[in-house]
């Protein structure tokens, strides 16, 4: 790997004792991409993450359609976090076109995205269990999920893509006696979810496989860009819903969830307590959401930004979430640019599995939060 | 399916537009952007070509809007330090926008990230624009350590000459890689390599990321690659 070579080929020194295993796309544990591992015996000398296979040009896409017609196809990338993904899309397009939003809008908003983050975590939860052997796991998760996903059914009318969160607010008002219904399946699931401690976090046999396993220090996340949980369990206190607070997130109480260990078992256990501050902010927006008013802001017949650019970011289920959206006075964006946090987790990967045990690789991999078809785009 | 229900919904936003929009305080905004685009015809040429149908308080022109206090103090340490190799922009809020030429870029970046704090990268984008025969490449830098700097996010941004037939990694479409300064950078270029064809030297692995091995086409994300039946 020299850089005389021209872009594009590698050559490769063949040794006996090292042997490459293709770990993906097609096995179930690598998700949607390869990882081409080399082994040494049991030990992991190399790896070299193949992303790719579901790359499907979303910010392609997005160039050849006007601001409202790209909201259902930018959620595509995690269908079951999509009110995070179009969060910052929304607020993006409202700056460039000078929108303002509703009041009670912004607080549904909020709502929405803590549900789905919960979802979003749920899932996530469900695969780190039943990859690392643990079949009650995947059975909880995915069931407990369906409490929050019948709750943005009856908001939105979709089970997984909302498309609920439009430019201008949310696409229609809450149903009837939806703040009861919410605040009784939030007590349900905060009662369900404090179970899976017993089950699950205090495993000894998850604390083995977990504790000490892909350790990343403070200084390397830091300098690895890594974002969202990754980060904050190497104890970077840093969550954009605190630091650069968007919508209403600044008048509701909650807290960021920071551990120091930064190895595979802060990294899987960030995600779970931020479950609990997401239930706490979704009955405090409920409490202070304006109890009736419009919801939506509608904009012009395709509406033009200016000769303008904006950069936008919230905080999703896997960290930082941004758009940078380049326009020409057009109805089409000019450039759209999504940041996501897993393609931004991706690089630690390579250095975080190196030296682990093979058979530690699922535990390591999927604690990094990651979602190989948001990485894709 | 999607496709069919946005252009309902677009539709529908354009009855219920067209009425509401005269009557709350629209006109006077109007007026107050157009007379500010007056002004900076003389600037820009090409700006009056444009038409201004949209009349938003964002199509104020950059370097009019007013700089915060705190922005302004960041923005003058790097003019102040490079003169008129850079342009520094205030973009909006917390938002600041570093232009520079690619023969500094790394003089710049290493400026901004020991002198002014910011340690990440949040994403690097490329930009392509075919009538001035240019690919901008876009940095856009954060920082975790600095708590002031939290709420910021700087634009680092550079062009790189743009060939009509792209031979990636061998054209003059190249510039000096970052990855030495922002190690997060090193994925993010090698996605703006593949899509763009924008070759980062003294990056340490220019392969493609994203792409099949066997892409024969243009960098997809240039303007001139077009989707199918769009």
């Amino acid at each position: 790997m020299t850089t005389q070579l021209p872009p594009g080929i590698q050559l490769e020194k063949v040794d006996d004792r090292i042997m490459t295993l293709n770990v993906g796309p097609q096995h179930p544990g690598s998700g949607h991409m390869r990882l081409i591992i080399k082994v040494d015996g049991d030990y992991i000398v190399s790896c070299d993450p193949d992303p790719g296979y579901v790359h499907r040009g979303e910010e392609k896409m997005a160039e050849y359609r006007n601001y409202i017609q790209n909201i259902p196809h930018l959620e595509r990338p995690v269908i079951h976090d999509s009110s995070n993904i179009l969060y910052p899309y929304c607020l993006a397009t409202e700056e460039l076109l000078g929108i303002e939003v509703p009041e009670r809008a912004k607080y549904i908003r909020v709502i929405a995205a803590e549900l789905n983050r919960c979802i979003y975590t749920l899932y996530w939860l469900a695969i780190y269990g039943i990859f690392l052997g643990h079949s009650t796991m995947f059975m909880w998760p995915a069931g407990d999920r369906e409490l929050f996903i019948d709750l943005l059914e009856a908001m939105s009318g979709a089970r997984v893509t909302h498309a609920y969160l439009v430019p201008g607010g949310v696409r229609n008002d809450l149903p009837a006696n939806f703040e009861e219904r919410c605040l009784r399946q939030v007590d349900y699931f905060e009662k369900r979810i404090k179970e899976y401690q017993a089950i699950f976090y205090k495993n000894p046999l998850l604390i083995s496989r977990t504790e000490g396993t892909g350790v990343l220090s403070r200084t390397d996340a830091i300098r690895l860009g890594t974002t969202g949980s990754v980060l904050r369990a190497s104890g970077v206190n840093f969550d954009i819903r605190k630091k650069e607070p968007y919508d209403v997130y600044e008048n509701l109480d909650f807290e960021t969830v920071v551990m120091k260990e930064g190895d595979s078992y802060a990294r899987s256990y960030v995600p779970y307590l931020e479950m609990f501050e997401s239930c706490r902010i979704i009955r405090d927006a409920i409490r202070k959401m304006p109890k009736s008013g419009s919801v939506r802001t509608k904009l012009k017949p395709n509406p033009k930004g200016g000769n303008d650019e904006v950069y936008k970011r919230v905080e999703s289920g896997r960290g930082a979430l941004g758009y940078y959206i380049v326009s020409n006075n057009r109805p089409e964006p000019y450039r759209v640019k999504i940041s996501v946090g897993s393609f931004r987790n991706l690089i630690c990967m390579p250095y975080l599995l190196k030296g682990e045990l093979l058979g530690n690789m699922p535990a390591v991999y999927w604690s990094l939060n990651y979602w190989p078809v948001e990485a894709d785009r | 399916m999607h496709v069919t229900s946005g252009k309902n919904q677009a539709d529908e936003g354009c009855i219920a537009m067209s009425s509401e929009n005269e009557k709350d305080g629209q006109p006077s905004e109007t007026a107050v952007a157009s007379s500010e685009d007056d002004k900076s015809i003389s600037k820009d040429e090409t700006k009056s070509h444009e038409e201004k149908s949209t009349a938003l308080s964002s199509d104020t022109p950059v370097s009019q809007r007013p700089v915060p206090q705190f922005e302004k103090s960041i923005s003058d340490k790097i003019a102040s330090k490079f003169g008129s190799k850079v342009s520094v922009d205030y973009v909006r809020a917390n938002r600041i926008r570093v232009s520079t030429k690619k023969e500094d870029i790394s003089d710049v970046a290493y400026f901004i990230r020991d002198e002014l704090g910011y340690d990440h990268a949040e994403s690097v984008s490329g930009v392509d624009y075919p009538d001035s025969k240019e690919i901008e490449v876009v940095y856009h830098l954060g920082s975790y350590t600095d708590e002031k700097l939290a709420t910021q996010v700087l634009t680092l941004a550079t062009r790189v000459p743009r060939e009509e037939i792209p031979n990636p990694g061998k054209d003059s479409s190249r510039m000096t890689s970052l990855r030495e300064v922002f190690y997060s950078v090193e994925f993010h270029e090698r996605e703006c390599f593949e899509m763009f064809g924008v070759y980062f030297e003294g990056h340490p692995d220019n392969r493609r990321l994203l792409l099949p091995e066997d892409w024969a086409d243009i960098p997809p994300f240039r303007k001139d690659f077009k989707i199918k039946g769009r």
